[in-house]
């Protein structure tokens, strides 16, 4: 790491101490808060109103905590079960529905522990960096106030100017030690509050099972869609110029006899619709599983279309073997729709694009220099990338500032195979 | 003129063998597999070879690789590439070693015997012979060097990589022997081909035009 970033990354994380010092503090006023409303709840059913505003402050100040957790690679998801349909504030449904969520109990049960550690920590951090601090500053202190008996760190009392002087090299060492801690601590924070934050098993599994219901619902439909489309092409294609074609051929076997001329032209008019009804069907395959992905797998297939691009556009790959089918295919099919995005509206000179694998993660980059100001919500593209990859958990991110440049990330998990043996070993 | 031919599906191989027959080729050895492919090449050494892309035991790309690897054991050896659908990817890979002496066009084409017969050939004597699907792909782009060509020399380039001679291009284009050996030199220059024999500047264009 640059030394400039590890003093920048330090000094943010002091800063978040002495941030962390009144939002811990602020944890107390709501936890009494809390315990005040459910109190209240038979007295004249006031916590029914009081109890559901208390929650979403609580809400707020744990979903800070989770964003702030975020920021040193502590990833808390947040728990919280979706409000029914039909539960409107200040009714019996939406308390009960806050009430029964385990989430709204172990938020309160953070709140006085959170306080206590947020705080213990960040009087740690700020601690050390303020002495070191002094030791910085402790000759003019020393020598305008002239106190006796002081000391500093290792040397106690100061007794001479001389060692006055050795504070200095100590408090630098301390402050820069304060300085590099500073992320630690807080990163420890962040990790207590994953104890009491995060989703439990059972939540996890309840968001999951959800996630799982959405995306099985959009896979389903955009397959019997897909399948439609397929059938409807192949009925108003291929078929109908097979039958077009027999029904030709045998309209030349009848008169081939009386009149070879015409049966020749015919013919010919039957090869010609055949080429038709091939170009047809080629164009079909393409669509549902391009030949070039089965023989070359995604970085040939992927080449194979940064070269037919209206753009130039570069590829970049490494992945060390082949991709389980599915993951394959969606992958290209997402790669061929950012790619097109790019040639088509973003009026860009250039594209590239990156495949690579990290663990059980394959990444695919796709950015170009146009002028940016995509926007997932106008245009089905995106969108349908999205849906794709989700299928298979994947993710889409976008990057489009206006001016460009456009980037668009996709993550999908999955598994290499085995390197595929070379192409050509079978034949040698 | 001797012809290997590779080609799975039993149809197509006895439709193609019954083919190169009516036209005087002797068809010395007929593969179904890519194993058995570039051994038959390499005993053989055909004065051209049909082979399909896609061939047992993997089904991806054997017989594009086998016809490559053939070429690197028997330089130049002529190689008409059969597929159900072209990449201008595989055009490229084909075309690296800069020897000319290949073909790469789509099953399809076979039906017009005729044009197909005179493909054959002309990748037998050292052509280069692309599907204008290849090539139909390739014009779709404004990429450089290509960019600098005008519109009607990237129509010539495109008819000099569908294989045509310069008579042929001529007559498609309905100007003179003159008008399209006057493109073709601009196109060298353009593409900063240097002087030497035609056919081998020929592959080169095609080349630039794959790569462009």
């Amino acid at each position: 790491m640059d030394s400039r970033d590890w003093i920048r990354d330090g000094l943010h994380a002091v800063a978040g101490a002495a941030l962390a010092v009144p939002l811990a503090i602020v944890n107390i006023p709501l936890f009494v808060l809390f315990v005040v409303s459910l109190v209240l709840t038979p007295v004249l059913g006031l916590g029914l109103v009081l109890l559901p505003l208390v929650t979403m402050l609580i809400r707020a100040r744990a979903d800070l905590a989770r964003r702030l957790a975020a920021g040193y690679r502590v990833v808390i998801a947040r728990p919280y079960r979706p409000r029914p349909e039909r539960a409107v504030p200040g009714g019996i449904r939406h308390y009960r529905w806050l009430v029964t969520d385990p989430a709204t109990w172990r938020d309160a049960a953070w709140l006085l522990p959170g306080a206590i550690a947020g705080l213990a920590l960040a009087l740690v951090s700020l601690g050390i960096v303020a002495y070191g601090a002094e030791g910085i500053l402790l000759i003019p202190l020393w020598v305008s106030l002239g106190v006796d008996g002081y000391g500093y760190g290792v040397i106690w009392p100061i007794d001479t100017i001389g060692e006055g002087f050795l504070s200095l090299p100590q408090g630098a060492a301390i402050l820069a030690i304060g300085v590099a801690a500073a992320p630690h601590l807080r990163q420890a924070e962040a990790y207590t509050a994953r104890l009491f934050l995060a989703p439990t098993r059972a939540a996890e599994l309840r968001l999951r099972v959800s996630q799982l219901t959405v995306t099985r619902a959009d896979t389903v439909d955009a397959q019997a869609a897909e399948l439609r489309r397929i059938e409807r092409d192949l009925h108003d294609g291929a078929q109908a110029r097979l039958v077009s074609l027999g029904m030709t051929i045998g309209l030349a076997e009848e008169i081939i006899d009386a009149d070879p001329a015409t049966a020749r032209k015919l013919l010919a008019e039957a090869r010609e619709n055949s080429t038709t009804a091939l170009h047809e069907l080629r164009h079909l395959v393409r669509g549902i599983h391009p030949p070039v992905l089965a023989e070359r797998g995604l970085a040939g297939a992927v080449r194979a279309l940064a070269m037919a691009c209206a753009i130039p556009a570069t590829v970049t790959a490494s992945l060390p073997g082949r991709l389980d089918t599915p993951v394959e295919s969606a992958a290209y099919f997402a790669v061929a729709e950012a790619l097109a995005n790019a040639t088509r509206h973003s009026g860009a000179g250039n594209a590239a694009v990156e495949l690579w694998h990290t663990g059980d993660l394959l990444l695919l980059r796709v950015s170009d220099d146009g002028r940016g100001g995509a926007d997932p919500d106008r245009g089905t593209g995106l969108r349908g990338i999205e849906r794709r990859l989700a299928a298979f958990d994947g993710t889409m991110s976008l990057s489009s500032p206006l001016g460009g440049p456009t980037v668009v990330t996709m993550e999908l998990p999955c598994a290499l195979s085995s390197p595929r043996t070379s192409p050509s070993s079978g034949t040698v | 003129m001797r012809v290997v031919i590779a080609e799975d599906l039993a149809l197509l191989r006895d439709g193609l063998t019954r083919l190169l027959r009516a036209y005087d080729f002797e068809v010395v050895a007929a593969v179904e597999d890519g194993p058995s492919l570039l051994p038959a090449l390499v005993e053989h050494r055909p004065d051209v070879a049909v082979v399909d892309v896609r061939l047992p035991p993997t089904f991806t790309d054997e017989g594009l690789q086998a016809a490559i690897e053939a070429r690197t054991v028997v330089p130049g050896l002529p190689v008409l590439v059969l597929s159900q659908h072209v990449e201008p990817l595989y055009a490229r890979e084909l075309l690296t070693d800069r020897r000319g002496g290949v073909g790469y066009l789509l099953k399809d084409r076979v039906a017009n015997v005729a044009q197909f017969i005179d493909g054959v050939r002309r990748v037998a004597s050292g052509g280069t012979v692309m599907d204008p699907e290849v090539v139909g792909q390739l014009l779709a782009r404004h990429q450089p060097p290509l960019a600098a060509l005008t519109v009607r020399e990237r129509e010539v380039l495109g008819l000099m990589a569908e294989g045509r001679s310069n008579g042929a291009i001529a007559t498609k284009l309905f100007v003179g022997d003159k008008a399209v050996s006057k493109h073709i030199n601009s196109i060298f220059t353009k593409l900063g081909l240097p002087p030497s024999d035609d056919d081998h500047r020929r592959v080169l264009a095609v080349l630039a035009y794959l790569n462009g």
